[in-house]
């Protein structure tokens, strides 16, 4: 009977000790994909880096917690935060109407644009728009005649892109009617298969696209058309939140706030994308 | 628990049935011819065949799924001016026809092992019986042979189609939407996980359920000599004597 007192004595006070760690609030558990050159991956050493896990460690310096990153499919990155899994996302994530449904954001610590890659010499590598932008909240009218230019010659043409990410909702919304569109897991599947002709064309951000055309092996891989944003195609990227959890985002809200200041963002998105990518205004 | 928003998405699972349907039976079909081959080339005695047999059994059993399907599709892929020399470029383009090679491949290994258990299970003396009566060759395989072996091989049979019912979700990594594509895309645009696979186990249960159903009926057909002999009534026999 002692015993068992005591073992449950112990229990109890094991459990206390996980909850007061827990309360302090000094660990965040920060979730990347990890496979979203050059914003989140997994280098040679089997080490995430990135912008992002940059990123993290810079702000988390500046909120003054520990913070671990640990790697989750993209799939199911948005319920696994739901369900408490880890406490933030930094993935690469826009900010979007239909997100915000489920979780929240912090205020956007980047952003992009986003468009067309397909193979030298293809039919669609004569997209209209190449080095033109046009944003889809400020410029609707112009977007939607670069939209109608587009429709011309992909035509029948299949489509590769990421599921569940803004660029996929981008086709849905304006291309469905006259390409056909196939999802992949994860951008590099959508690059292999763009490569191999399987697909005729893939849309994605242009950042991760940028990173991709780096490599030898897609050399004859170019970005055609122009460079979208807004809309469907979210308003930045930004930490992705738990409902309700004001104090963290608050924390997150004033280090990202903090690092666009000093020109920390500034200086990494150029060292990872060789262009400014902090957000405007 | 969103027991109209289940329904919807009951609703918008049942359009992948279809493939799913047609990715688990035309494998299975390719599948049952190749292994019956491997079966046979296994029994052969011919050393060249049967350490062939042995050793794709080894390697496509041994192998995970998954890895097959990502080498098949993925990897064939860069070597696609080969393939077009070789003129099967239009084949392995589509990922529908890699998901139905992994299948097959895969599903050949585990059937033809099948296979050749119910064919070594056969009882010697029914084989020198049927001799004795005559039979050599073909018709005793067809006659004695295969029908003893496939009610032997059937139950185990049974559980691969229901394997290969199931190892088609893996083909979604490969963009095609079959059950678990949809169930899938589905979670992306609601992010309601947990009601949506809920729902997808559901339909992979109802399918399930309706194949043990058929191969329970294939096995009661198949085996007359372990029913209960029907009844016969008393007046009946009165008369007779």
């Amino acid at each position: 009977m002692k015993l068992f007192k005591a073992f449950g004595l112990g229990l109890l006070a094991s459990a206390l000790a996980i909850g007061g760690a827990a309360a302090q609030g000094k660990t965040v558990k920060i979730a990347t994909e990890g496979a979203y050159a050059p914003w989140n991956f997994t280098g040679a050493g089997g080490k995430l880096e990135g912008f992002e896990i940059d990123l993290a460690n810079d702000l988390c310096a500046r909120m003054k917690v520990k913070c671990e990153i640990v790697a989750q499919d993209w799939d199911g990155i948005i319920p696994a935060l739901n369900a408490k899994k880890y406490d933030a996302i930094m993935a690469g994530m826009n900010i979007t109407d239909k997100r915000l449904e489920v979780i929240d954001f912090s205020r956007p610590y980047a952003s992009g644009l986003h468009g067309f890659a397909t193979m030298k010499g293809s039919a669609i590598a004569k997209l209209a728009g190449l080095g033109q932008r046009a944003n889809l909240d400020k410029d609707a009218a112009g977007a939607q005649t670069m939209i109608d230019e587009w429709k011309t010659l992909l035509k029948g043409k299949t489509v590769g892109v990421q599921g569940s990410t803004v660029n996929s909702a981008f086709l849905e919304k304006y291309l469905k009617d006259v390409i056909t569109i196939r999802e992949y897991k994860t951008t590099e599947q959508h690059d292999l298969d763009l490569a191999a002709g399987r697909v005729d064309a893939i849309f994605a951000a242009h950042s991760s696209l940028k990173a991709t055309l780096d490599q030898p092996e897609f050399k004859n891989m170019m970005i055609t058309g122009g460079g979208m944003s807004g809309g469907v195609l979210g308003r930045g990227v930004a930490v992705g939140l738990r409902k309700g959890e004001t104090e963290l985002r608050g924390q997150f809200d004033a280090a990202i706030q903090d690092a666009i200041k000093d020109g920390t963002i500034q200086k990494l998105t150029q060292k990872w994308f060789t262009v400014d990518m902090s957000p405007q205004s | 628990m969103d027991f109209e928003f289940m329904q919807d998405t009951f609703l918008r699972l049942l359009s992948g049935v279809p493939l799913t349907l047609n990715l688990a039976f035309t494998s299975v079909a390719f599948g049952a011819v190749f292994a019956m081959l491997l079966a046979l080339m296994r029994m052969s005695g011919v050393k060249v065949l049967d350490w062939f047999a042995r050793a794709y059994v080894f390697v496509f059993r041994g192998s995970p799924l998954l890895v097959q399907i990502f080498l098949i599709y993925y990897g064939l892929g860069q070597f696609r001016p080969t393939l077009q020399e070789w003129g099967l470029w239009t084949f392995f383009r589509e990922p529908y026809w890699c998901a139905i090679l992994a299948l097959t491949l895969n599903t050949a290994a585990y059937a033809s092992e099948i296979i050749r258990g119910g064919l070594q299970s056969v009882p010697h003396q029914q084989v020198e019986a049927a001799r004795a009566c005559g039979m050599s060759g073909f018709l005793l395989f067809r006659r004695i042979v295969f029908p003893i072996a496939v009610r032997q091989a059937l139950p185990a049979y049974g559980s691969e189609l229901i394997l290969m019912v199931k190892a088609t979700s893996l083909a979604s990594i490969i963009t095609m939407m079959e059950v678990t594509g949809i169930a899938a895309k589905l979670i992306s645009q609601t992010f309601r996980a947990v009601e949506v696979f809920v729902v997808a186990g559901v339909i992979y249960l109802i399918l399930n359920f309706t194949i043990t159903r058929i191969i329970m009926a294939i096995e009661w057909w198949l085996s007359p000599h372990l029913r209960r002999p029907p009844a016969v009534k008393p007046a009946l026999e009165a008369v007779h004597v």
